[in-house]
């Protein structure tokens, strides 16, 4: 019997001799410290050079399409949070306006900008994640930390928006499910100034930092033309130096009222995306700052002197026929309910009774408020778009996010599609790997955002 | 280029191979013949008037219980271009019966249609000709049947497989 040499005893029989090297079959993930989500890349290296990779995904996989088909057109709403769960409220939207297209109704202005502020809010939370997450993988963890603490002081204006962080359903096929808080813009503002000031100090800390450049310049770079060939859009595409921007291009809500810029970078490496994500927070605030300002609306004006009444109250008054002026009394809603009063309701909401739900005041204090609701409510009726399709597209944080829904004139969707903008850099991410170091697979992953939500659905 | 203008052009150049045309909501749609359609949509690519050098989208949908659409061809796989260069967009379908479920691959006009034909196959059961990798994309190899056809129930539970070593 041959005597086994140790390369023989770890590689297996054969190995021993002496024959050449081998290519090292390295699987990365699905759960590695260094993803942003849980994808698989099996690649196959050279040394500590990357040859072949193969990309694996669907380890989030839960039926978005499919649960979609279920419920009403408004019950796809939470669905959609999970989409990108980093910026939640830009799915919100472009559902609602898919569907809203679909049935060829118009939102009141005050939603559009409203829409508007709270989709450049998200995109700046998405890009400060993004870029701190990156930064905290090459080492830069003080990024990380800074960049979320902006983030916090943003989703604190989710929060007063919506009540939630992430799981917010704010978004309603016609319009959105409150009225801003009153005082949202001062709160806004200081929030925004300490946005800056982090983008700021990062951008002291990181650009032209000499790690940080030597990490990124160069790296997982892509041609402009195989970016366009693989569909790449958002920010990817901005840094291979071509501007196409879903809110100049096709503008909708509030985009074309408001003077902003798209920033473009011609490399198409890490670095510029990580300087088109740099630019593209100042814009949205510029975007979302400019809204604000030109808000329309106003604040409340309440035509009622007297107390608001407690709805159980509110009721009985109806029962018993007490209905004189009745609908003009204003009642208490539970704090959930907030922001949805009548006079909110009429101005954040389409005026269409077969889409939007009547304000609880007229649902508690009159007949056909109450059945107004219960048809939208009801299975079998509900929102009943005509028969068709349509797509609409709005910019996700990364990329085009488009919706194709598809209806049989039924109360529930017959197909809802959504395109994942993060699905496409994720297909030609083998080849922005190969070719590269081992290392160099880190920030170029950081700099894809895969989203595990929207790209697994 | 106006949807209308983009419909007319396809006529004019493809004639009996454009099925239908129309528009809705502002989407304008051209319904092809499956025999013609990468080449429909290798023209739309290349010609200078269309410029559509992005596949944004490729997905499909089982029209199996849509209202009016009994005995008709069962799916329907949609394409959705656009022209970065003329900021258009347009909906190319085809129609493909159930018993002879397969489309031409367009891997070779935009690489993206790798993924998206294997998405495809992987929700729909829908065969892409010529594509050389057609393997499940979201789902596992084990996975038993294609889940976004209208005839699968949705609380279908599927065999657990244990990790794979």
């Amino acid at each position: 019997m041959a005597e086994r040499t140790t390369r023989e005893f770890m590689l297996g029989e054969g190995s021993g001799t002496g024959s050449g090297s081998q290519a090292l079959h390295v699987g990365v993930g699905p759960a590695h410290p260094a993803m942003h989500g849980i994808i698989r890349i099996a690649a196959e290296l050279d040394g500590e050079i990357i040859t072949r990779a193969d990309v694996e995904i669907g380890y989030l996989h839960r039926a978005f399409e499919k649960e979609c088909e279920v419920g009403g057109w408004n019950n796809a709403i939470p669905y959609t949070d999970r989409l990108n769960y980093v910026s939640p409220l830009i799915n919100n939207f472009g559902y609602a306006h898919a569907v809203e297209k679909l049935l060829g109704i118009e939102v009141t202005e005050r939603c559009r900008y409203i829409r508007t502020i709270m989709a450049e809010i998200s995109r700046v939370c998405d890009h400060l994640t993004c870029v701190g997450a990156s930064a905290m993988e090459l080492g830069a963890f003080t990024v990380f930390l800074y960049m979320i603490k902006a983030r916090e002081y943003l989703w604190e204006l989710v929060e007063a928006v919506t009540g939630a962080r992430l799981t917010i359903s704010y978004g309603r096929v016609g319009g959105v499910k409150a009225d801003l808080p009153a005082g949202f813009a001062e709160m806004a503002r200081p929030a925004f100034k300490e946005t800056r000031e982090v983008l700021d100090e990062v951008h002291r800390l990181l650009t032209g930092n000499r790690i940080f450049m030597d990490r990124m310049v160069g790296v997982g770079a892509l041609s402009r033309e195989e970016t366009i060939a693989y569909a790449i859009t958002g920010p990817m595409l901005r840094a291979a130096g071509v501007g196409y921007d879903v809110r100049r291009a096709q503008p909708h809500w509030a985009y074309d009222r408001v003077e902003w810029e798209v920033p473009t970078r011609t490399d198409g490496d890490n670095y510029a995306r990580y300087l088109v994500r740099m630019a593209e927070m100042e814009q949205s605030m510029r975007i979302a700052e400019q809204a604000l300002e030109a808000l329309p609306g106003g604040p409340i004006n309440v035509d009622f002197e007297g107390r608001p009444i407690d709805p159980a109250s509110y009721v009985d008054q109806g029962k018993q026929g007490k209905t004189g002026g009745l609908l003009l009394l204003p009642i208490t809603l539970s704090p959930n309910l907030e922001g949805q009063g009548r006079a909110a309701q009429a101005r954040v909401n389409a005026h269409d009774k077969r889409v939007v739900l009547p304000p609880k005041e007229t649902t508690y204090g009159s007949i056909e408020g109450l059945m107004n609701h219960f048809m939208l409510i009801m299975e079998g009726y509900g929102i009943r778009p005509p028969q068709g399709e349509a797509y609409f597209a709005t910019e996700g944080a990364n990329g085009e996010l488009g919706f194709y829904v598809v209806s049989d004139g039924g109360d529930r969707p017959y197909r809802v599609r959504c395109r994942p903008p993060c699905l496409p850099p994720l297909a030609a991410l083998h080849r922005m790997i190969e070719g590269e170091m081992v290392a160099d697979l880190v920030p170029t992953f950081g700099s894809v955002n895969m989203i595990g939500g929207e790209l697994d659905r | 280029m106006d949807g209308a203008l983009i419909l007319d052009h396809l006529r004019a150049a493809f004639g009996a191979a454009l099925v239908e045309a129309h528009d809705f909501r502002g989407d304008h749609t051209a319904v092809v013949a499956r025999d013609a359609i990468a080449g429909v949509l290798r023209h739309c690519r290349d010609e200078a008037a269309l410029g559509f050098d992005v596949l944004m989208d490729l997905t499909a949908v089982d029209y199996l219980v849509y209202p009016g659409r009994e005995g008709g061809s069962r799916f329907e796989v949609v394409y959705h271009l656009y022209s970065i260069a003329h900021n258009h967009r347009l909906r190319v379908k085809v129609r493909v019966p159930e018993e002879d479920a397969v489309v031409p691959t367009v891997m070779t006009v935009w690489p993206i249609a790798d993924w998206m034909e294997r998405e495809v196959w992987d929700m729909f059961g829908i065969r892409f000709a010529g594509h050389p990798d057609l393997r499940r994309l979201l789902l596992y190899e084990e996975f038993v049947g294609h889940p976004l056809r209208k005839d699968y129930p949705i609380n279908r539970r599927q065999p657990l497989i244990g990790p794979r070593i």
